[in-house]
């Protein structure tokens, strides 16, 4: 454990001193606030408080903004060390390559959690100040917190995973930016265009909810879209996955960091120093 | 505490090492030598089982290189080591000394024992190679470790603080450490190292103390005889030596025959000024070792 700590102490220290804290936690800050700022003009006939309108908006930010930040983060983590010849000599303390990651791990996840509880933080004060009933949207933020964290749990797993089979830091974030273009954006796009084309067949009824389970990010999006209030605000493949249960979703939301994890250390078991 | 026995390690075609068996006792520094790309490296690298070896045997301390028991007693300075520049040199030791499981407050001592102290508070990409090298050692000191591994330990060092690494090293030494170090220049290990090992082409040219290197290489040894003006050539004819200038000539001859010669040169009495005897230098040894066939 101390020595999982020490890596997480190292790692944090890094990037404080390479503004990464810094640079996370304000552009998080910046994009909530945009939102509470738009989301708190013209909503007042919907018979919801702001802040539960916030969260639906807050949530579409977090599905391409965490796993962003959380790649750029991991990206580095294993082929910088390999770019930098800082990696033999870690290897040859007694420590296993799955307690160097998950330090860095902690680490990242540590940072993230800053920068969001920060973001939704400001979105949260934006909105009861204009609406006291606003309250009510809290349990849904705190709910938006904690299933960011995971979110951006698996991405940073994912990034270590792309870090260790890249071995060289350009190729190694390339490769990241690859993952996410795939993941948050060609995947729901591909999706609705195959559900298009397949016009209620048995794509859309047997195949559709298990794509859409199968990536984070789209059930990052359906839990919390399904567990608020604030459905009604939610559209495209949010509206169109209705029947998948929320638990499920929550399941996969659960699943993927630990399984990401899983291949990052057999990636990184492969890496010869 | 560290034993090798017919190890062998080939990159796709390439034997990087061939057949190598090898021994450092607790309290031994041993010094690899032989050029780039002999394989000392690859060897280090094997010992501390960051590499795996296609066959022979391996035992640190009895343990499995790179198994946790073995990690646990060897420590490694890498060739060109490399850390984070943005932590600082006490930083940096005290993550290495958590990661051994030592308190973090002991890197301040462990500073200023390599001469760090002073710039123990700033980053290491501000610091000269020197300086990093030193970090790499105050992190190969933590511990106690039985085994120390040390690729090219004083790259990037200046005389002084060549002599202050060696001093380091025989304290290391006389605790019972055993040492493995490797180096380009035999000059550098000689006298500072108890024995040596020439790696050549992956395969082991000589594995023994610098004293027995040297008797068994039987190199000649050179005689150089200044004549009086004008007698070289007859002193030249009467040693059967060539000259080589106006006065001074040359002689070789074999370790057992040195007395002989001498005899013969001082018989000569006046047309001889002087004598030099040049014993064959570490460098024609090295060559010696490294080039032969075996």
């Amino acid at each position: 454990m101390s020595r999982i700590l020490a890596f997480a102490a190292s790692e944090a220290r890094i990037a404080m001193r390479n503004r990464w804290v810094a640079i996370v936690t304000l552009l998080m800050a910046l994009f909530s606030l945009v939102l509470a700022a738009a989301g708190s003009a013209p909503t007042g006939e919907l018979g919801i408080d702001r802040l539960s309108v916030t969260v639906a908006s807050l949530t579409s930010l977090a599905v391409y903004l965490v796993p962003l930040v959380a790649l750029l983060m991991s990206f580095d983590a294993v082929a910088g060390e390999i770019e930098r010849g800082t990696l033999p000599l870690a290897l040859t303390y007694p420590v296993s390559r799955a307690e160097v990651l998950f330090g860095k791990f902690l680490a990242h996840l540590a940072i993230l959690a800053l920068a969001v509880a920060v973001g939704y933080g400001l979105a949260a004060v934006a909105a009861l100040a204009v609406d006291p009933e606003a309250v009510a949207g809290l349990p849904a933020l705190f709910r938006l917190f904690w299933s960011s964290l995971l979110l951006g749990a698996a991405f940073l797993a994912a990034g270590y995973a792309v870090s260790a089979v890249a071995r060289r830091p350009g190729a190694a974030a390339g490769m990241a930016i690859g993952l996410w273009l795939a993941l948050i954006v060609l995947w729901d796009l591909g999706l609705l265009a195959a559900v298009v084309a397949d016009d209620g067949g048995t794509f859309t009824t047997q195949v559709f909810p298990w794509l859409l389970l199968g990536n984070p990010a789209d059930a990052f999006r359906l839990y919390n879209l399904a567990a608020s209030d604030a459905t009604a605000a939610a559209a495209g493949v949010g509206g169109a996955a209705a029947a998948i249960p929320p638990v499920q979703a929550l399941a996969s939301v659960l699943i993927w960091p630990v399984l990401a994890f899983g291949l990052a250390i057999a990636a990184f078991r492969r890496v010869t120093p | 505490m560290l034993t090798l026995l017919q190890v062998t390690k080939a990159f796709g075609g390439l034997t990087a090492l061939d057949d190598i068996s090898l021994a450092v006792a607790p309290g031994e520094r041993v010094a690899l030598l032989g050029h780039n790309g002999a394989g000392k490296s690859t060897l280090m690298k094997i010992v501390l089982g960051l590499i795996a070896a296609d066959r022979g045997r391996i035992a640190v301390g009895g343990h499995a290189p790179g198994s946790r028991a073995a990690r646990a007693i060897t420590a490694y300075l890498p060739e060109n080591v490399a850390f984070h520049p943005a932590l600082t040199g006490l930083e940096t030791v005290r993550h290495y000394l958590r990661l051994r499981g030592e308190d973090a407050r002991k890197a301040g001592d462990l500073l200023d024992r390599v001469g760090l102290g002073a710039a123990a508070g700033r980053r290491i990409g501000t610091y000269s190679k020197g300086m990093r090298q030193r970090v790499g050692l105050a992190q190969a000191l933590i511990g106690h470790p039985r085994l120390l591994v040390l690729d090219e330990p004083t790259s990037g060092l200046d005389p002084v603080s060549r002599r202050d690494f060696y001093a380091l090293l025989a304290e290391l030494a006389a605790e019972g450490a055993a040492i493995l170090l490797s180096s380009h220049a035999l000059t550098e290990v000689e006298a500072r190292t108890d024995r040596i090992v020439i790696l050549s082409g992956g395969r082991l040219m000589a594995n023994d103390t610098l004293a027995n290197l040297r008797r068994q290489a039987a190199l000649p040894i050179r005689l150089q005889v200044s004549a009086r003006p004008g007698a070289a050539d007859e002193v030249a004819e009467r040693l059967k030596g060539g000259r080589r200038n106006g006065v001074v000539v040359d002689l070789s001859c074999a370790p057992d025959e040195k007395l002989d010669r001498l005899g013969a040169i001082t018989a000569l009495g006046p047309m001889v000024e002087d004598v030099e005897i040049l014993p064959p230098s570490l460098e024609d040894l090295y060559t010696h070792y490294s080039r032969r066939p075996s």
